[in-house]
């Protein structure tokens, strides 16, 4: 009886192991196939003339991406500047006050901001930033991508904060530490790995984003360097381009889809390097 | 120290983040409207139609090699363009639906239209086993629309197509989900048409549909025709063009039945044009025109003297539209759009002389 | 983890503890010296506190912003349909006149639709990822491409979807017997199902990772199974951070919008069955925003994204009232 019920405890066991296995690989597997679809689709499209020059008119041929490509690095760019170290700070703010009323709301407040549609944050956007300064601008366009990314950062810093032991901060306490540099040099090291992960959803999240930019940052057919005037971006060139009825631009558009997906998967790996290299246990 | 240190970089950042924020807020009035609108004289700010984007976006380059104007058009929407020359964010808006009332209202001076080009609305369809071009009547296709025709071999498109053999399969109605030009045209034209539509649906870029699958954009559209047999739908006449799509012939007002081309587009559009160029081309008169056709437009104030706009800058703003309507035509039937009609070009040059700077006439 | 930090407090010389040792036989300038800067410190210390709650306000602060905006841009529609906006089961642009009953119906159905098919798969991720295999180079492959679903851009879900999907859905439809569409809001649920697993998971793994091996090793030694500690440790021990990954994965479910918009079918009648056409707040906003061509429209599409911004606090609230109750926190 005992031996059958140990039996059967294991039987359990290794079944949920073998079911997780199947799931967890099976969600790979529509990713895989996306994947293939655009890089078949893509791939052959990119070359470094395709990465170094404008996009050109229907008809001709040999357009690139190059202000595309620019413009989303600096929009993102700026975008995690203002993103990434007021919601790590928020979120250690959530995770140090579990249970003050102000807590309460903000955390109520990132979660309903999750489910904010990105079209809609692209128009308070608009009515904040653009209206008032005459003129749509790629900062604007950074500014909404801000708003976007900062609940994932926030909920990704807050839980991983507040699942390290108590043990490592009244460590940190009892050596007479502050209460910032235990946050800065004890807490959050040690979370780093969280919060990273957190850091790198939400840039992935805001890469392809074009409602909230259709707004904001509006588009550019040329080079701009200049955050306070419009300024191209590759979700906005894929979404334009994909939706034409021309095939010389449906393969830009896969060209742009496929450069994307790459940059992203870059620094994915990019953030991971680094933070091997600072020692950083992921 | 090193706490200091750290803690001083958090501040940094934020300040840096805020200050930008502030800079891009504060710094609004004195710079960035100057900029976006006036200041650097080679540039040009246009929004709106997305069926216009691929034609503009060929005349806007061959522009700039001919003058160097930077010119910026971004394809939001008719009715975003609209709204963004409302609140003067732009330097021109362009839109496949002519300003209606509300929208005439809403504007703070007057505007004009300018006929730029002239595009059409296509009927396609997926039925394999029929090898002939399928023809319609405006009857017909109204009662599909409204859902009252269900099935292919119905009698009445019979009637209409005596030597083929229809199936007995479902018709599975598909329209455009996002607000667009297309539809503007299309619902336009069933308005026109049909008594029924009329009173239960109406015109517009978004409408109530009675039956049917929405489909966001052209290739929405498309492939809920291409995949489901039995499909109908209306696309762009580029898109179904280069895409090879099959589509029907329709009877227009002189009881012909005209297949959509380049040709029988221009043909519907060459009509008496009213002098504020507002008009539909839906159901036009024309004896070989393309019943389901419309014009696109670029839209500007009439007076130009807004925002600190310089002389030099609206002078180079006409040139363009000048420009667009005469050599720009060349550029259209290759991209299959349909080039503006003798008519036509000389509405929107008669619209181009009376913008005023300030009082005074800028063309001559 | 807990090894590198004390390798972190260890190697560092100017550390504080170290200072304090260090400068006992000192004597009296040190001493001020000392005093000075555990004055700066607590200075530091009340600026960063500040900064906290100045930061967590600011957040209240820009939620609360969003929804002023909201409700001030849409007060001409607010004015026109008052609350029957909410019930109101026609949505006729041409005729003024605005309901959002059946796109609320839309958003909710796809949303937990999704959600219920996403969970399982991005709980095992995280298992598979947090518990079973940590490490290894297969590991690491999954995490980073589960983490790149949420990189790809919706629109191309979109494309993908209708190319691929919206066939497959449709011949099981005909399969089953319901009206063979393909597209409306199973296959939705579907696509967004797939968006939204690594919001979960990755948080779900982070939180197992840190589960304190010794609470593990408690119930190992007990002669609990690999299934018995993860229900009955793992679990329950991260049971909050898993509700946060579910809470924003629904979150991202009910705001995405291009991917649902592409195979949802999009009509304004009011679904059937999970099988039929529908239409989600976010998707309709996105369809007719740029071309809303009047006031009381555009004021009308903007108070959907009201609605979809109160529907969210509504949701919120019962999944914390939920957690609470469940975790009795």
């Amino acid at each position: 009886m005992a031996s059958n019920h140990v039996k059967y405890r294991i039987g359990k066991s290794t079944f949920f192991k073998g079911l997780t296995i199947l799931l967890a690989c099976a969600c790979v597997v529509p990713l895989i196939f996306i994947l293939i679809y655009i890089l078949q689709a893509g791939l052959t499209k990119i070359n470094w003339h395709f990465l170094t020059n404008l996009p050109k008119p229907v008809g001709e041929t040999g357009g690139g991406i190059a202000n595309a490509l620019l413009g989303s690095m600096i929009i993102i760019l700026v975008a995690s500047v203002i993103a990434i170290p007021f919601g790590i700070l928020c979120g250690i703010y959530l995770s140090e006050n579990k249970k003050s009323k102000l807590a309460y709301w903000s955390r109520l407040c990132v979660d309903i901001l999750q489910g904010v549609p990105s079209i809609v944050i692209g128009i308070v956007a608009y009515f904040w930033l653009v209206k008032p300064m005459g003129g749509f601008s790629a900062l604007s366009g950074s500014a909404a991508l801000a708003i976007m990314m900062l609940p994932i950062i926030i909920r990704s810093t807050e839980e991983t904060l507040k699942l390290l032991p108590d043990s490592l901060r009244e460590a940190g306490f009892a050596l007479g530490l502050p209460f910032h540099r235990v946050v800065l040099k004890v807490i959050v090291p040690c979370g780093i790995s969280g919060i990273l992960s957190g850091v790198m959803l939400s840039v992935a999240r805001i890469a392809g984003e074009t409602a909230p930019l259709l707004f904001t940052a509006f588009g550019n057919p040329y080079l701009s360097f200049n955050l306070l005037k419009p300024m191209q971006s590759l979700p906005l060139l894929i979404f334009n381009y994909a939706t034409s009825p021309y095939n010389d631009w449906h393969d830009l558009a896969w060209g742009a889809s496929c450069i994307l997906l790459i940059w992203v998967l870059a620094l994915n790996i990019f953030t991971k390097l680094m933070t091997r290299k600072w020692k950083v246990q992921l | 120290m090193k706490t200091l240190k750290s803690l001083a970089i958090v501040a940094l950042t934020v300040a840096i983040a805020g200050s930008m924020m502030v800079t891009g807020c504060g710094g609004s009035g004195s710079t960035s409207k100057t900029d976006s609108t006036s200041n650097n004289d080679n540039a040009m700010i246009g929004a709106g139609s997305t069926f216009d984007n691929p034609l503009f976006s060929k005349m806007f380059s061959e522009y700039n090699k001919l003058n160097g104007l930077k010119v910026n058009y971004q394809s939001i929407g008719s009715g975003g363009g609209i709204q963004q020359l409302t609140s003067k964010t732009v330097d021109f808006g362009a839109s496949d639906a002519p300003l209606n009332g509300k929208q005439d209202s809403a504007l703070s001076a007057p505007a004009i239209h300018i006929p730029v080009t002239a595009g059409a609305v296509v009927i396609t369809y997926n039925l394999p086993d029929v090898k002939d071009t399928l023809m319609l009547t405006p009857d017909v296709l109204s009662k599909i629309y409204l859902g009252e025709i269900k099935k292919w071999n119905d009698p009445k498109i019979q009637a209409i197509n005596k030597n083929t053999k229809l199936p007995a399969t479902d018709i599975v109605v598909a329209h455009r989900s996002d607000g667009s030009g297309t539809t503007n045209i299309f619902t336009t034209y069933l308005t026109k048409v049909s008594k029924d539509w009329e009173s239960k649906v109406g015109k517009g870029s978004s409408v109530n549909w009675p039956v049917g699958l929405g489909g966001k954009g052209n290739e929405g559209v498309a492939g809920s025709v291409k995949q489901t047999p039995g499909g109908i739908g209306y696309v762009e006449l580029a898109y179904a063009i280069q895409n090879n799509m099959a589509y029907a012939k329709m009877q227009n007002k002189a009881g012909n039945f005209i297949t959509p081309s380049i040709a029988s587009v221009t043909a519907a559009a060459n009509i008496d044009i009213p002098a504020d160029a507002k008009v539909s081309l839906t159901n036009t008169e024309a004896a070989d025109g393309y019943p389901i056709s419309g014009l696109s437009w670029v839209l500007i104030y009439k007076e130009q003297k807004y925002n600190d706009r310089t002389a030099d800058k609206v002078t180079k703003m006409l040139k363009l539209i000048q420009w667009m309507v005469h050599d720009g035509q060349q550029y259209s039937a290759p991209l299959n759009y349909a080039p503006l009609s003798p008519k036509a070009i000389s509405v929107a040059d008669a619209q181009l002389k009376t913008v005023t700077y300030d009082g005074k006439p800028v063309l001559q | 983890m807990e090894s590198s930090v004390d390798t972190n407090l260890a190697t560092r010389p100017n550390d504080n503890l170290g200072r304090v040792v260090s400068l006992k036989p000192e004597g009296t300038v040190s001493t001020t010296k000392r005093i000075k800067r555990s004055f700066r410190q607590i200075r530091a210390e009340k600026v960063f506190r500040r900064t906290l709650i100045i930061v967590a306000l600011v957040m209240v602060a820009l939620v609360l912003g969003i929804m002023l905006t909201l409700v001030y841009e849409s007060t001409l529609s607010i004015k026109s349909s008052g609350i029957g906006y909410l019930w109101g089961k026609t949505w006729d642009p041409v005729r003024d006149i605005f309901g959002a009953y059946p796109f609320i119906l839309g958003t909710l159905l796809t949303s937990f639709l999704a959600l219920f098919i996403s969970i399982p798969f991005s709980f095992a991720v995280a298992v598979f990822l947090g518990e079973y295999y940590p490490e290894g180079w297969f590991s690491n492959l999954l995490k980073n491409t589960v983490e790149l679903i949420a990189a790809v851009p919706s629109v191309i879900y979109g494309f993908w979807a209708l190319a691929v999907l919206v066939p497959i859905v449709r011949s099981f439809e005909s399969k089953i017997g319901v009206e063979p569409v393909g597209l409306g809001i199973f296959s939705s649920a579907l696509i967004l199902a797939v968006m939204i697993i690594p919001y979960a998971a990755s948080l779900g793994r982070s939180m197992i990772h840190m589960v304190p091996s010794n609470l593990k090793e408690a119930a190992y030694s007990l002669g609990a199974t690999r299934w018995e500690v993860i229900r009955a440790v793992i679990f329950p021990y991260t049971k909050s951070g898993l509700f946060a990954g579910v809470l924003l994965s629904l979150g991202r479910a009910l705001g995405e919008t291009m991917a649902v918009t592409m195979v949802i079918g999009n009509t304004s009648l009011i679904p059937k069955s999970i099988f039929a056409p529908g239409n989600t707040m976010a998707s309709v906003i996105a369809n007719e925003f740029t071309e809303a061509d009047h006031p009381v429209y555009l004021s009308a599409l903007i108070e959907l994204g009201l609605v979809l911004f109160l529907v969210t606090v509504v949701i919120n609230m019962i999944g914390k009232k939920m957690v609470s109750r469940f975790t009795n926190e």
